[in-house]
């Protein structure tokens, strides 16, 4: 790259308008309120999920076995801000180290998923032909069946080999990362069909640059806008699914605390008698849901207009891709 | 090896037996299809009905506030978990009830009927609370897909030449306006319904409704492979049906879009 010449004077201007066109990015999206109120929600949930260590009030599978009598205890009772579960666990404490493992799950298997997805669609944009074509194939394979039951059939056979204690946090984010990431691939896919016929692209080829270094540094540096778009998203998506296989018992294994879990606990008949137990998860999964739509559809609007500022680029209005294709499915 | 001796009787509409009470498994499956289809259609119809109609109120006055309750709903439509909206309604209208005018009724939890005999209230009794909860989601994400298409609709020439042309706005904005804003709504319909004919694994377990979605969930508690693997054959054959469908009524509806 050092080998061209350019006057030191013009990079510093290209440096500037980078500079002006990302403070303007950050002005869009601080008056976009609600992202904003996603986004405080979101730091919050996450600073108690990693802080849960000094946060939580007990240790979350100490069974207090002072006051636990075989049935849940309301909240308010002998120090339990939320009561305990039908088991005598301080319902508070479960809750915070439940956040730590549902987002930890879902980060990482979103991680996971748009980075295959994205090395998978900027290949199959690039080249097309033949490689486009049997990528594409593939994502097609992977579209075509409904996502929860292919999990939970991936997860079955996991612990018919095994047992379900084989179903740990990094089999289960491999499980969803290994079968999310076609959605992510077309739409990489899409950006890049445009992007390689650009003539910067054209520029980058004809002074010599491998296919590789095109892609990652020329390329995809434009394509990232929607990317995180999706992820943000996606996340949600993820936390929905991974809830949803540890309520029916095929992800996170008890006792680790995960927000899909305890719901399956509070399926107990002493759990009936106990509303708090399946209000409270669930309204942290909402909460947090909540904040990944408001902060994914502010960051659409946000990025889509400062991808319509640029010569040939088109706003709109009213966005389509309204959610996580992951959670388009009915339970 | 195994497989392809699988995938030949697979082509020949033979899924294998059921490992857990060996029956064959495209049996077991058509004994579930009919409670599937009931509590699906109903699903379909009142999503329909509701969600394009309040699609299409928040887009007539966008930015007023009937549009901001509606879209506000459709966002904690999605990111209501359904298994969690399934329990919190099972929590209010069958355990704890509801006592109005001084008589206190529950909608029952689980199954489909009380009794062997078929009897048309109880059923829709049984019904209600399933149906509303596999509801929620598809009402709130068709609604805000109807609306966009909407908004996109009224900008357009031809709905100004109607309205030019001097007719009434009811009659623009139905005869004229629905009409071309449900065109990418069929299209999402149509993509969804596989998922439903397949059967809602959650709420049919959570609500013990005996249809398809359940039959997997037992399964897969059994690690009944065969059968599972016939379900997934089965509904990933629906998806790729319906795609197609989805296809053709598009280019039907709209004679703009063609196909090489």
């Amino acid at each position: 790259m050092a080998s061209t010449t350019v006057p030191a004077s013009l990079v510093g201007a290209l440096d500037d308008d980078v500079r002006i066109e990302r403070h303007r990015t950050w002005k869009r999206f601080r008056r976009h309120r609600l992202a904003i109120a996603g986004a405080v929600v979101l730091v919050a949930i996450a600073l108690i999920a990693i802080f849960a260590k000094f946060l939580a009030p007990a240790d979350p599978n100490y069974i207090d076995q002072v006051h636990w009598q075989g049935y849940p205890l309301a909240p308010g009772v002998a120090g339990h801000i939320l009561g305990t579960d039908e088991n005598g666990r301080d319902l508070l404490s479960r809750l915070m180290f439940g956040a730590q493992i549902s987002l930890t799950v879902a980060l990482s298997a979103v991680f996971m998923e748009i980075v295959i997805g994205t090395v998978l669609g900027a290949i199959s944009g690039y080249y097309g032909g033949l490689v486009d074509y049997w990528i594409m194939r593939l994502t097609d394979v992977f579209l075509s069946i409904p996502l929860l039951p292919l999990l939970l059939v991936l997860t079955a056979i996991v612990s018919a080999t095994s047992n379900k204690a084989a179903l740990s946090f990094g089999v289960i984010v491999v499980i969803i990362g290994l079968t999310s990431w076609p959605s992510t691939a077309r739409l990489v896919r899409g950006s890049f069909l445009s992007l390689r016929e650009k003539e910067f692209a054209e520029a980058a080829r004809a002074i010599g640059n491998r296919d590789g270094r095109i892609i990652f540094r020329h390329l995809l540096p434009n394509a990232v806008a929607p990317i995180i778009v999706q992820a943000t998203l996606d996340v949600a998506g993820v936390i929905v699914l991974e809830s949803t296989l540890s309520f029916l018992g095929f992800g996170i294994q008890p006792p680790t605390a995960s927000w899909g879990n305890m719901l399956q606990d509070a399926l107990t008949p002493d759990a009936r008698n106990a509303p708090w137990l399946i209000l409270t998860p669930g309204l942290l999964i909402v909460t947090t849901l909540l904040g990944f739509s408001l902060l994914g559809d502010g960051l659409q609007v946000v990025l889509d207009r400062a991808i319509a500022q640029e010569p040939g680029g088109a706003a709109d209005e009213h966005p389509s891709v309204i959610a996580s294709p992951l959670t388009y499915e009915p339970g | 090896m195994q497989y392809f001796g699988w995938l030949g009787n697979v082509l020949r509409g033979d899924l294998g037996y059921s490992t857990s009470n060996s029956e064959p498994v495209v049996q077991a499956i058509l004994e579930r299809l009919p409670a599937t289809l009931l509590l699906m259609g109903s699903s379909i119809t009142l999503s329909l009905l509701v969600g394009v109609g309040f699609g299409l109120f928040a887009a007539i006055k966008p930015y007023s506030i009937q549009d901001y309750i509606i879209t506000t709903l459709a966002f904690f439509g999605q990111s209501m978990p359904v298994f969690w909206l399934a329990l919190m309604m099972q929590l209010a209208f069958a355990v704890a009830g509801i006592t109005a005018f001084g008589y206190h009724f529950a909608l029952p939890s689980a199954g489909i009927s009380s009794s062997d005999e078929f009897d048309l209230g109880d059923r829709i009794q049984h019904l209600v609370l399933p149906c509303l909860v596999l509801s929620f989601l598809s009402i709130a994400t068709w609604s805000r897909f109807m609306r966009s298409s909407m908004l996109e609709v009224i900008k357009t020439d031809y709905m100004r030449t109607a309205t030019a042309k001097g007719l009434s706005r009811s009659a623009v904005i139905l005869r004229h306006g629905l009409k071309n804003a449900l065109i990418p709504v069929v299209t999402i319909v149509a993509l969804s319904a596989p998922g439903l004919v397949g059967g809602a694994v959650v709420t049919e377990t959570i609500f013990a409704w005996p249809g398809m979605g359940r039959l997997f969930f037992n399964a897969l508690g059994q690690f009944d492979f065969p059968l599972l693997m016939g379900y997934l054959v089965l509904i990933s054959f629906l998806v790729v049906l319906f795609n197609l469908i989805a296809d053709i009524s598009y280019a039907w509806l709209d004679p703009r879009v063609k196909y090489d």
